[in-house]
């Protein structure tokens, strides 16, 4: 630590920036400048950041031609009625699909994960390490590797363009990262109440259903977040895996993939305020859940990143 | 070691290993076998090619292309992505009024966080739809739209952004960097906030000013923070799939042009896997992404390594 701090203490005889020891008015002045200055940066990108989006949520109110005109004109239709259009091109569709995925995926990638990653923290047995490594590696490989035989994995499975077939990948895929994290996590618990459970009897699996992982919810919140917004984003998987195999075969779409369809859709369709309102639509639960939860969806992103 | 104990740790294991193993280790391994293979998918028989499939690749002009776009995008996605997040963060945490030598954060900087993590909720599906309406190559899109205010676009002969063949790839990197700046504006911002304020009060003593401050103790603190978010900013350059699939024109499927301008790995191999239906083909070039990618961790831990400092 003293490095950095012999270094500032050379620096006023030679660094050109250098001035004599501060005085509080001359501080002052500085700060103020910076203040100004910072703050138009900052409000600078935060209008980035607004502008383009508050635009495109109105444009969903504006009419095809109106869009291809000019950027700037007020929306003139204002009526919801855009929404249910949206909603019964596929966005509502689009929609349940991803609902049904996700109710399934998300807690058996908490219960797996959890599992494997608490067996492998708290129990000794040969082989330990390997399995450990072999769930974490998987992190470091481009999915792109496992794509074109994972088709054929799940085409031979009969689950194409199915939700079981996407729900088991995205459990799978969500492996490496939810017991790199939580093993982590199970390793910071205390012992005792470990020990203490089983002396009182109580069998293993009991022990980790009814005492750890409960002590557990922080770390089981900061992945449940990170899975669930991954797992709600993702593209390449269900673009590879949820694609109609035959001509009676529904279209199983979730949001993302249906999302890049209307686009395609809409632009040759000529009713671009529909793909605005599904956009819309599709941005309403990610706003609201992460102004519900701006501090938890901020914590548990970058510290599960960071762990 | 108890019988009991064996059965459970075996019971808790078989389903996790059974999954990871069936989707995703699989998959990995037979990707090299297919790789030395002709398989066109739809058949069910191949033969062993060798490396011909690796020979074709060197010499496919549309690969090598991508390639190179990957690694302007390596370069360039996490050197803007990083600056812009670091200035910002800086400005957030030690861009208020002082008085313990630029540790106090402007007023508001709780809202700006929120704004500028907004969105990394948002799927790249979302990103992608927002920045092809914005890059629209009439006057109604945003961008083209308020140039022509400015006069700095003709209003006759608006800017085709994504049809450009030099323009192309930077109008996508703005796009991810919009993304992304918010993520790691907030994690840098944590970081920082977890320096001991005494340091500062140390150096403002001794004389420093408020750069030397950032350039002599923020940033050295901040430093594995930056080597986090470079390899994290490295794998989105990697992917890129999304955005260039559905934001560029197709070649043939999956985006990529004007011209194979803006194609990147991703986009090729899913190209010959889905679109020409070249399995073994597509399986040679998983590989080279997967070579590249080891190759450029081991890189950037070398190229960064810097003492750790415990505080």
């Amino acid at each position: 630590m003293s490095a950095p701090i012999k270094e500032t203490a050379d620096a006023p005889v030679r660094g050109p920036v250098a001035k004599t020891p501060v005085r509080p008015g001359d501080d002052r002045s500085e700060g103020v400048v910076l203040n100004v200055f910072s703050h138009g940066f900052l409000a600078l990108w935060a209008l980035l950041i607004i502008l383009p989006l508050l635009w495109l949520v109105l444009s969903s109110f504006k009419t095809d031609t109106q869009i291809g005109g000019s950027a700037f004109g007020w929306p003139q239709n204002w009526s919801l009625d855009v929404f249910g259009r949206a909603w019964d091109k596929g966005i509502g569709d689009y929609f349940l699909n991803t609902v049904i995925v996700l109710v399934f995926s998300v807690p058996l990638t908490m219960l797996f994960g959890s599992m494997a990653a608490y067996v492998l923290a708290r129990y000794e047995f040969w082989g330990n390490r390997f399995l450990y490594y072999f769930f974490v590696a998987g992190a470091m490989f481009p999915v792109f590797l496992a794509l074109v035989p994972l088709f054929f994995m799940v085409k031979r499975l009969d689950m194409l363009n199915t939700y079981q077939g996407l729900i088991l990948v995205y459990v799978a895929y969500s492996m490496p990262f939810t017991v790199f994290f939580m093993h982590a996590f199970f390793r910071t618990l205390p012992t005792a109440v470990f020990e203490a459970a089983i002396l009182d009897g109580a069998s293993h699996s009991r022990t980790f259903f009814q005492v750890m992982l409960p002590m557990a919810k922080p770390g089981l919140v900061s992945v449940g977040i990170f899975n669930t917004l991954g797992q709600w984003n993702q593209f390449i998987l269900p673009t590879v895996l949820m694609q109609p195999q035959s001509g009676d075969d529904p279209e199983r779409y979730v949001l993302t993939q249906g999302l890049i369809q209307l686009q395609q859709q809409q632009g040759y369709a000529s009713d671009l305020p529909v793909l605005f309102a599904g956009v819309t639509i599709a941005m309403i639960p990610m706003l609201v859940v992460y102004l519900s939860f701006q501090r938890q969806v901020q914590a548990g992103l970058t510290s599960a990143t960071l762990k | 070691m108890r019988k009991g104990q064996h059965r459970f740790v075996a019971g808790f294991l078989f389903v996790p290993v059974a999954l990871y193993l069936i989707f995703v280790i699989w998959p990995y391994i037979q990707t090299f076998g297919y790789s030395l293979t002709d398989w066109k998918g739809q058949s069910q028989t191949f033969k062993f090619v060798g490396l011909d499939n690796y020979k074709a690749l060197f010499e496919d002009d549309v690969f090598m292309q991508a390639i190179w776009h990957n690694i302007l995008f390596l370069i360039f996605i996490p050197a803007i992505t990083i600056l812009l997040a670091l200035f910002f963060a800086f400005m957030l945490n030690a861009g208020g009024r002082s008085r313990a030598g630029g540790v106090s954060g402007v007023a508001g900087s709780s809202f700006y966080k929120v704004v500028y993590f907004f969105p990394q909720v948002l799927s790249l599906a979302i990103v992608a739809v927002l920045f092809n309406a914005v890059y629209r190559s009439d006057g109604g899109g945003l961008l083209n739209g308020f140039l022509i205010k400015l006069g700095l676009v003709d209003a006759q002969n608006p800017m085709e952004w994504l049809n450009e063949p030099n323009l192309v790839l930077w109008m996508l990197m703005i796009a991810v960097v919009w993304h992304g700046v918010g993520f790691y504006l907030v994690l840098f911002s944590a970081a920082m906030q977890s320096i001991p304020k005494d340091i500062y009060e140390a150096a403002l003593i001794d004389g420093a000013g408020r750069n030397q401050s950032f350039f002599r103790i923020t940033l050295p603190l901040l430093w594995e923070s930056v080597q986090t978010a470079w390899v994290y900013l490295g794998i989105v350059a990697m992917d890129m799939f999304v955005l260039v699939s559905s934001m560029t024109q197709n070649m043939g499927a999956y985006g990529g042009g004007p011209d194979h301008k803006s194609d990147v790995m991703s986009t090729v191999m899913m190209r010959n896997f889905q679109y020409f239906g070249k399995s073994g083909y597509a399986c040679a070039m998983g590989v080279v992404m997967l070579l590249l990618t080891l190759v450029l961790s081991v890189v950037m831990l070398r190229a960064t390594r810097r003492d750790r400092v415990e505080f």
